[in-house]
C-alpha cells in the first residue's frame, strides 16, 4: 500500500476535496519516463513529403533532434543553432533566413514544405517571425513554408500542442469545397476505420480525409477540399475551428466520450449538420455494454488508475467504470478539463476518496519504489508511478472513438489484467506507434 | 553556415552536463525552464533515469514569470521542494529564456542557501553550451566544497569527468577500475559515477588523478593547484596504450596527456568525439595496428588534448568538407555522422551518448577491452 506521508506540497489529494482547476500548487516537476506522448516533432512529421527545421538554442535543439532519429526520420529534420550572441547583435531574422536558406542549398532533393519552428526565446525577443516566412516564400516559390512553435513557457495560454494541430494544416490553400467530403483533423493515432463515426460517413456516401491517410504532399493539400472538418479531442478543437474559418468549410466538433448518452447526441449532431441519416447505432451501444461487463467480471475490484495521457477524459472514463462495477481508485492528472466538470462534481459526490494523484510534483520522485498491490493501470504514467506490469498501453486515446472505442477499450483493459507488459521496454518508446530504432 | 545543420545530431547541452554529473551525490539540481523541457534530458540524456532516482527538477517556468521577472516563485519552489525531500546541496541552473531576461543565479543560490541552510550553488550556463562545460563547472564547485587535505594513500587515484555521457553503462567504468587495479592502483572516488559524496571528500587522499573526459580537467588543475595532484588524461583503451597510461599514472609530476601524444596523418582514419577518449582510442589503434590517424573533436577540449595535425572543426560543412577533401581511410564516430561521410570511405560505428543518445545505446563498446581495436582491424 501506499504510505501516508505529508508533504509541504502533497502529490496527491482525494477528489472530495480537490479544487477545480489546477488541483495541485504548481511548483518544481519531476519526468517519469513514460515516454509514449507525442511531441510536435511526430505531429509535424505526418505531412508528407515535408521538412523541419528548428532554430533555437542547443539544449531545445537536443530533444527534438533526436525524436526524429529515433523514429527514423533524421533525413526529415534540420537545425540551425542560436548562440548568446545571435540574440542580443540584431541578426536574429537573418540568421533564421540565411540558415534556412543554407540548409535547402544542401539538401539533396527540395521538400515540398517547411516546417520552421522558432522558440521561446525569438518570441521574448519580439522577432518578426512573418517577415522570416514572408522573405523564404519571396526566395523559394516552389517550397511551401509555414510557421511552427516550440514554445513550451506558453503552456498557460495556447498550449504548444494546440498550437501544432492549428499550425499542422496551415499549409492547406483554398480550393473549391466538395460538400460530400469530410476531413478527420487533429488526432495523433492512426483513426479506427471500424467505428460508428466511419460506417455513418461512408453510408451517407461521404469521402473521408485524414492526414494519416496522406501518402504525398498533393494528398495532404486536398484535405482542403473537405466540406466539413470533424474534430475528436480537445486539443484539435481551436485549430479545427480556424482552418474551417479559413477555407470556409463547417467546423463540427464531436468530442471522444465515455458516456453513451453524449456519443448518442454526438452522432445526432453529426448526422444533422451532414445532413446524412441517423443509422439506429443501438447494437453497438449494447455490445460495449457487454464488453464492459466482460471486463469487469474478468478484472473484479482490482484497483484502477486513470491518466491523463492516456484519454483526454479521465473523469469521465472513470464515471462510466464505476458505473459498470470497476473499482476505479486513482486518477492521475494536473488540472480539470472543463469539458468534463460534470462527472467530477459526480465522483467528488459519489467517490470522493478516489486519489487524484499530480503527473509531475516533485513528491511523485519516489512512488514507484513504493509497495504496491496489483493496479491495473490504463495508461503509462499509472503503469510507472504504480509500478504495474498490467497496464493498457494507451496513449491520447489510440484513435478510440464512439462506442466501438469503448468496446476496445474494456477488450484492452482485460488482455492488460491477464497479460504482464514488459513495463520498461513499453514506456521507453517516444511517440506511441510511430517508428522506433529502439526496437 | 556554421550553425546550420542539415542532417546530424547535436551534442547534449550544458544544462544535460550538470544534471549528469551530479545525479548520484544525492543533491537536488533545478534547471530554470518550461515544463517538459526536462524530458529531453531525461530521455535522450540520462540513461539511469527510469531505474536509479534523483533529484532532477525543472523550474516549470512560464511566460509571465519570465516576463515579470518572477524569480520569487522559483526561489520558494525549490525551497519548499527542498523541506520535503532534504537533498545533500541545491544546484540551480539557467536556461536560454532566463538568459533573455538575466536572472542572477547566484543570488538566487544565495537566497535558497539563507532560507534552507542547504549549500546551494548557481552553475553559470543557459543551454547554448554543450555537455563538457556543464558537467565541467559542476564538477569543479563539487570538488572546491567537498575535498579537504587529507593523508594520502599509497596508489590512490581518483577517476575525473566520467559521466554516462562519455562513458556508456555497459560495464565501461568497471573495466576502467579493473584496469587501474591490475596496475596496483586503488580507487578512491569515480567523478561522478558509481560515486557518494563520501567519496568526494576523501579524494584529495590520492597520489594521482586520471581524467577520461575534458568534464574533469578543471576539477583536476584544481586539485593539482589545492593538493598538488597530478594529473594524466586518457581512457584506457586496449592492452598496450593502457600499459602507456598506467605508467604514466605512476610517473607525472604535475599533468601528463598521453591522449595526444601520436602522430597524425590527413589521410589515415578519423575519430570524430569527445578529445580525450577519441585520442586515447587513435593513440590505441595506431599501437596495435600501426595505422595512423587523425582526431576531430567538434567538442571543447584545450591545446594539450589534441595532438598536432588533429582537427577542432566543428560545423557539419566543415566536417564534410575535410572528409571530401582529405579522404581517410576510415572514419569512425558515431553512426549519427554516417550522413557526411562520404560513401566510398569506410564507417565504422563507434556510439557516442552524448551524440545520438538512446539510439545505438545497446551497440556501444567497451572501449577499455581489446574488442573494439579487433574491430577496427577487421573492418579496415
Amino acid at each position: 500500500m501506499l504510505r501516508a506521508v505529508e508533504f509541504e506540497r502533497p502529490r496527491s489529494v482525494k477528489i472530495g476535496c480537490a479544487q477545480k482547476g489546477a488541483f495541485f500548487i504548481g511548483g518544481l516537476e519531476y519526468n517519469p519516463p513514460a515516454r509514449g506522448g507525442w511531441n510536435i516533432v511526430h505531429t509535424g512529421m505526418l505531412i508528407p513529403e515535408a521538412h523541419q527545421i528548428f532554430a533555437c538554442a542547443q539544449g531545445c535543439l537536443r530533444g527534438v533532434i533526436l525524436t526524429a532519429a529515433e523514429m527514423n526520420a533524421h533525413d526529415r529534420m534540420s537545425w540551425i543553432s542560436v548562440s548568446e550572441n545571435d540574440m542580443f547583435d540584431g541578426s536574429l531574422e537573418s540568421d533564421v533566413v540565411d540558415g534556412v536558406c543554407d540548409i535547402l542549398e544542401r539538401l539533396d532533393k527540395k521538400p515540398r514544405a517547411i516546417l520552421l519552428y522558432l522558440s521561446c526565446i525569438h518570441l521574448f525577443a519580439g522577432c518578426d517571425f512573418g517577415a522570416i516566412i514572408d522573405e523564404l516564400r519571396g526566395r523559394y516559390p516552389d517550397v511551401d513554408f509555414t510557421d511552427c512553435y516550440m514554445t513550451p513557457t506558453m503552456r498557460t495560454t495556447v498550449t504548444p500542442d494546440v498550437k501544432m494541430r492549428t499550425q499542422l494544416y496551415s499549409l492547406l490553400r483554398k480550393m473549391p469545397l466538395d460538400k460530400k467530403s469530410v476531413s478527420i483533423l487533429g488526432n495523433d493515432m492512426y483513426p479506427d476505420t471500424e467505428s460508428e463515426l466511419f460506417e455513418i460517413l461512408k453510408n451517407g456516401g461521404f469521402v473521408i480525409r485524414d492526414i494519416h491517410f496522406c501518402k504525398t504532399y498533393d494528398e495532404y493539400l486536398d484535405m482542403a477540399k473537405s466540406g466539413y472538418n470533424i474534430t475528436t479531442r480537445p486539443t484539435a478543437k481551436a485549430g479545427g475551428e480556424i482552418l474551417s474559418d479559413r477555407l470556409g468549410a463547417e467546423h463540427i466538433y464531436i468530442p471522444a466520450a465515455f458516456d453513451f448518452d453524449e456519443i448518442e447526441n454526438n452522432y445526432k449532431l453529426l448526422c444533422e449538420r451532414l445532413g446524412a441519416e441517423k443509422p439506429d447505432l443501438s447494437k453497438y451501444r449494447k455490445k460495449a455494454e457487454t464488453m464492459l461487463k466482460k471486463a469487469q467480471n474478468i478484472i473484479g475490484d482490482t484497483p484502477i488508475a486513470i491518466d491523463f495521457l492516456a484519454v483526454a477524459r479521465q473523469f469521465q472514463l472513470a464515471r462510466l467504470l464505476l458505473e459498470y462495477g470497476f473499482n476505479v481508485k486513482y486518477i492521475i492528472a494536473d488540472t480539470l478539463n472543463f469539458e468534463e466538470e460534470r462527472e467530477f462534481d459526480f465522483l467528488a459526490k459519489n467517490y470522493p476518496d478516489i486519489e487524484i494523484y499530480s503527473s509531475v510534483n516533485v513528491n511523485m520522485l519516489g512512488i514507484a519504489d513504493e509497495p504496491h498491490k496489483k493496479v491495473l493501470s490504463i495508461g503509462q504514467k499509472g503503469a510507472f508511478y504504480f509500478a504495474s506490469d498490467f497496464f493498457v498501453n494507451l496513449v491520447s486515446g489510440n484513435g478510440l472513438y464512439g462506442y466501438k472505442g469503448i468496446e476496445q477499450l474494456a477488450e484492452m483493459m482485460s488482455e492488460a489484467f491477464e497479460n504482464p507488459k514488459d513495463r520498461k521496454a513499453v514506456l521507453k518508446l517516444k511517440g506511441h506507434t510511430c517508428e522506433s530504432c529502439l526496437v | 553556415m556554421k550553425n546550420a545543420t542539415k542532417i546530424i545530431s547535436c551534442y547534449s547541452a550544458d544544462t544535460a552536463g550538470v544534471c549528469s554529473a551530479l545525479y548520484e551525490l544525492g543533491g537536488m539540481v533545478v534547471v530554470h525552464d518550461a515544463s517538459g523541457c526536462n524530458s529531453t534530458y531525461s530521455t535522450h540524456d540520462e540513461p539511469r533515469w527510469y531505474d536509479k532516482r534523483s533529484k532532477i527538477y525543472i523550474s516549470a517556468l512560464t511566460e509571465m514569470d519570465a516576463i515579470m521577472g518572477n524569480d520569487k516563485k522559483l526561489i520558494s519552489d525549490i525551497v519548499s521542494a527542498a523541506a520535503d525531500q532534504n537533498p545533500a546541496f541545491i544546484a540551480v541552473c539557467g536556461s536560454p529564456m532566463p538568459m533573455m531576461t538575466g536572472v542572477d543565479f547566484g543570488a538566487v543560490a544565495q537566497e535558497i542557501e539563507r532560507r534552507t541552510g542547504i549549500f546551494t550553488f548557481a552553475v553559470d550556463i543557459n543551454g547554448t553550451h554543450n555537455y563538457l562545460k556543464g558537467a565541467s563547472d559542476a564538477l569543479l564547485t563539487i570538488v572546491e566544497k567537498y575535498t579537504q587535505k587529507t593523508d594520502r594513500i599509497k596508489n590512490g587515484v581518483n577517476i575525473l569527468g566520467a559521466t554516462p555521457l562519455d562513458i556508456p553503462l555497459n560495464g565501461n567504468l568497471n573495466s576502467i577500475k579493473n584496469c587501474l587495479k591490475d596496475s596496483g592502483f586503488e580507487v578512491i572516488a569515480s567523478m561522478t559515477m558509481d560515486c557518494t559524496l563520501g567519496d568526494i571528500k576523501r579524494s584529495a587522499a590520492a597520489e594521482v588523478n586520471l581524467v577520461v573526459s575534458y568534464s574533469g580537467i578543471a576539477a583536476a588543475e584544481f586539485m593539482l593547484r589545492e593538493y598538488n595532484i597530478p594529473y594524466v588524461c586518457g581512457v584506457p583503451v586496449g592492452g598496450e596504450f593502457s600499459k602507456i597510461l598506467a605508467d604514466s599514472l605512476k610517473n607525472v609530476k604535475e599533468k601528463a596527456y598521453p591522449c595526444s601524444e601520436r602522430q597524425t596523418a590527413e589521410n589515415g582514419i578519423y575519430i570524430i568525439g569527445e578529445g580525450i577518449s577519441a585520442g586515447s582510442l587513435a593513440s590505441a589503434i595506431t599501437l596495435e595496428t600501426g595505422e595512423k590517424t587523425r582526431v576531430v573533436c567538434p567538442l571543447d577540449h584545450n591545446k594539450d588534448m589534441l595532438a598536432q595535425g588533429d582537427s577542432d572543426i566543428y560545423a557539419e560543412e566543415d566536417i564534410e568538407k575535410l572528409l571530401v577533401q582529405n579522404k581517410p581511410k576510415a572514419v569512425i564516430a558515431d553512426p549519427l555522422y554516417k550522413f557526411i561521410v562520404p560513401k566510398d570511405i569506410k564507417f565504422i560505428d563507434l556510439p557516442h551518448f552524448a551524440f545520438s543518445g538512446r539510439c545505438y545505446e545497446r551497440f556501444m563498446p567497451n572501449l577499455a577491452d581489446d574488442t573494439f581495436i579487433y574491430t577496427v582491424r577487421r573492418k579496415l
